[in-house]
């Protein structure tokens, strides 16, 4: 007869308990730790509290009042036509540049991972508006969208008047389509790293089962690169609402009549500009929480249940 | 795992804490204090060229009281690297860049020295400046700002387009409005240019300074757009000088896209409205220049416009304040002052500044204009809401004169009511 005898529970270090069983694992987490508390953390919370009271900057050692105000700053906002329409045109900006993002860099970067020739070439060339200063790819948008530009020039008695980037109607289209061509390499990249990882073997089972180029890309393809795509528009979404140096240069600070003004823009102005950054914080909270709002529900529509 | 997680947050909310801690003291300053302090200057060649040679001729005299001078660090404007190195506490003693326009936030963020409160402060600037300091002054009738110099904007006008469209160059008849669209009308028609004149159309809240405001201080002969904590455009005036410029976008005379070169200098525009920088900046072109046009038109010497001014900051974070004070007054002395106006070409902003500099006036013609221009001018309201209010003003310019989109005087009823609004904020 063999009796079994229960090893007590050793008995776990109250050290052990609050670090876990890899403390060397959050010292070497620390650093990324300390860059996220810093740099969006700190910041996040700071201007959360400073949209709640009468701020301003000021010198270091220098006593301001600044009162709790409550929802004042948020009211100033969004009582500012302005501000309500920038949150207007951000919309209108995301509704063309996000599903024109992801189509097109789809549908580049399948032809890419396709063709044989040339594919370092286009892949750079694709990415190169992405690289270049916003600053010298917006003068060359100008030459070519100004009312005596190449594009009046070649669409003729079909070029809207006022051009462009004066006209209320096309100037944020305008703006998503420059902001769509110019990001458009980095997202090529990002699908031509997806579509590596489809197996070869989804596509000859497809052409096996007597799907055509168009079935397998909709069938095999699509599916295949869903988690990137749940990336692109993400990542597009945050981007394109914090948008601020194509209406700060292009259209000279929102024009016409602000038109193509962003929230951010708005932010700049009377943040920093106008001396009003509680105001500025109260938009840019709201803002945060909006597009928090539609990345949940990117994530949750288009992530699927994974 | 929860406690993990607890622990985690914990951190976080201290750092953050720690962080909102990280503020330094003031900067221990005292106008009795003297050493070595640092300045800054604009960064454009000419005015680089006179730091320059004001740093070293300070530094030959006062080998214990050293100054170092360097260019405002680049940024998107001025006004922000300014206000960020207030906030961050590294502002230098004194920046020879200072916009009147963003004084008033300065002032409020405790970045700048009463000057007034120095035993000589107010009474140097009012020697030096005359009747022009006063629009300096705060609502207070203090002196933040050390007056400097201005830029006297007037209209300048290409010769050769002139001559080809039939018009006399010497003698253009742009004084009255009516003259002005006539020949405005004239220069597109015949003289080649794309339009008679291109101020920039954008948003920005500081081109009312270079489209509206010298014209309305021209037609009611030096009134500010802003007077005690009132507007004042929404007059006839106002009207006036609103429907003169509406015409001109109307009938395709001015252009409503941002240009990204110079209109003028390109050929693309008959007329600029610039100050005396441009005598050396367009000096391919065959130019000649008048004082802004008024309704009726009125003699050049009783013509007011917009200043353009640069003032001296006095900055708080300046530990040897007394230095500074000193290099402050040699830096706008009468000797200086002859250097800036022969460096840069812009005006020292002084009382009786032809008889101050007579000799420089009349080697240099070109100046002169502008030399007895400088004695009728006009500056930005004071306070911490300048800004917020000439925003304010051009986004209604924006939508009624530019594009037309709004009843010219109906927008500006509605700007100077918003404007009130805001000179009511603290």
């Amino acid at each position: 007869m063999t009796t079994l005898i229960e090893n007590p529970p050793r008995p776990v270090s109250r050290t052990r308990r609050i670090l876990g069983r890899n403390p060397l694992g959050l010292l070497f987490s620390a650093p990324y730790l300390v860059f996220v508390i810093a740099v969006f953390a700190y910041p996040l919370i700071y201007s959360v509290w400073i949209s709640f009271h009468d701020f301003f900057f000021t010198a270091p050692g220098f006593e301001a009042d600044r009162p709790f105000v409550g929802l004042t700053n948020y009211l100033t906002a969004f009582q500012d036509p302005a501000v309500i329409r920038s949150f207007g045109n951000v919309g209108i900006f995301l509704l063309i540049n996000v599903p024109l993002t992801v189509v097109l860099s789809l549908l580049l970067a399948s032809g890419l991972n396709r063709i044989v020739h040339f594919r370092t070439f286009l892949r750079v060339a694709y990415y190169v508006p992405y690289v270049t200063a916003s600053v010298a790819v917006v003068a060359i948008w100008l030459f070519l969208f100004n009312g005596d530009g190449l594009v009046n020039t070649v669409l003729g008695p079909l070029a809207p008047d006022p051009s462009w980037l004066i006209n209320s109607t096309w100037a944020m289209p305008t703006i998503a389509f420059f902001v769509t061509w110019k990001q458009l390499g980095f997202y090529i990249l990002l699908y031509l790293a997806a579509l590596q990882g489809i197996p070869k073997e989804l596509y000859e089972s497809a052409s096996t089962d007597g799907a055509g180029p168009i079935r397998s890309f909709f069938s095999v393809t699509v599916p295949g690169v869903r988690p990137a795509t749940v990336l692109v528009l993400l990542v597009s979404t945050v981007t394109g609402a914090n948008l601020f140096t194509e209406p700060y240069l292009l259209t000279g600070g929102g024009g016409p009549d602000g038109a193509s003004a962003s929230p951010v823009l708005i932010m700049y102005q009377k943040g920093l500009q106008q001396g009003q950054p509680d105001v500025a914080a109260a938009i840019g909270v709201v803002l945060v929480i909006l597009v928090l709002v539609i990345a949940l529900l990117q994530n949750r529509f288009a992530g699927g249940r994974d | 795992m929860k406690k993990r997680q607890a622990v985690a947050a914990a951190a976080l909310i201290v750092a953050a804490l720690a962080l909102t801690a990280c503020s330094r003291a003031g900067s221990g300053g005292s106008p009795d204090k003297h050493g070595p302090i640092t300045i800054w200057y604009s960064n454009n060649e000419q005015e680089v060229a006179w730091g320059k040679q004001m740093v070293e001729a300070w530094n030959a005299e006062h080998p214990d009281e050293k100054v170092t001078g360097q260019e405002i660090p680049a940024g998107r404007s001025s006004e922000e690297v300014i206000g960020a190195a207030i906030t961050a506490g590294n502002a230098p003693c004194l920046i020879y860049n200072t916009a009147p326009s963003a004084v008033g936030q300065f002032e409020k963020a405790g970045g700048l020295i009463d000057i007034s409160s120095l035993p000589d402060g107010a009474e140097y600037i009012e020697q030096r400046s005359g009747a022009l300091s006063t629009q300096y002054q705060n609502a207070h009738g203090d002196y933040f700002q050390i007056p400097w110099k201005s830029n006297p904007v007037v209209i300048f006008y290409n010769k050769d387009i002139f001559k080809k469209a039939g018009l006399d160059p010497d003698d253009p008849q742009l004084s009255t409005y009516a003259g002005f669209l006539a020949a405005a009308k004239t220069v597109v028609e015949k003289g080649g240019a794309d339009f008679a004149i291109w101020p920039a159309p954008t948003s920005e809240f500081f081109q009312m300074q270079f489209d509206f405001y010298p014209l309305y201080a021209a037609q009611t002969g030096g009134k500010l757009v802003v007077e005690d904590g009132k507007a004042t455009f929404d007059d006839k005036a106002g009207d006036d000088v609103g429907e003169f410029w509406s015409t001109l976008y109307a009938e395709g005379l001015a252009g409503q896209e941002k240009y990204t070169g110079d209109a003028f200098a390109d050929g693309k525009a008959a007329m600029a409205i610039v100050g005396p920088w441009a005598v050396s900046v367009y000096d391919g072109v065959n130019w000649g220049s008048v004082p802004v046009p008024t309704k009726d038109g009125i003699p050049a010497d009783e013509t007011y416009t917009f200043s353009d001014a640069k003032n001296i900051g006095f900055y708080t974070a300046c530990v040897n304040q007394g230095t500074a004070w000193d290099v402050a007054k040699f830096s706008t002395s009468l000797e200086q002052d002859q250097k800036l106006l022969e460096t840069t070409g812009q005006m020292p902003l002084r009382a009786n500044l032809l008889d101050t500099f007579p000799d420089y006036f009349a080697a240099n013609p070109a100046y002169a204009e502008f030399g007895d221009q400088a004695a009728r001018t006009v500056d930005v309201p004071a306070g911490a809401n300048t800004v917020q209010m000439l925003q304010a003003f051009r986004d209604e310019w924006s939508q009624s004169v530019i594009f037309g989109g709004k009843d010219v005087s109906q927008a500006l009823a509605d700007a100077a009511a918003k404007i009130d609004e805001i000179a009511k904020q603290p």
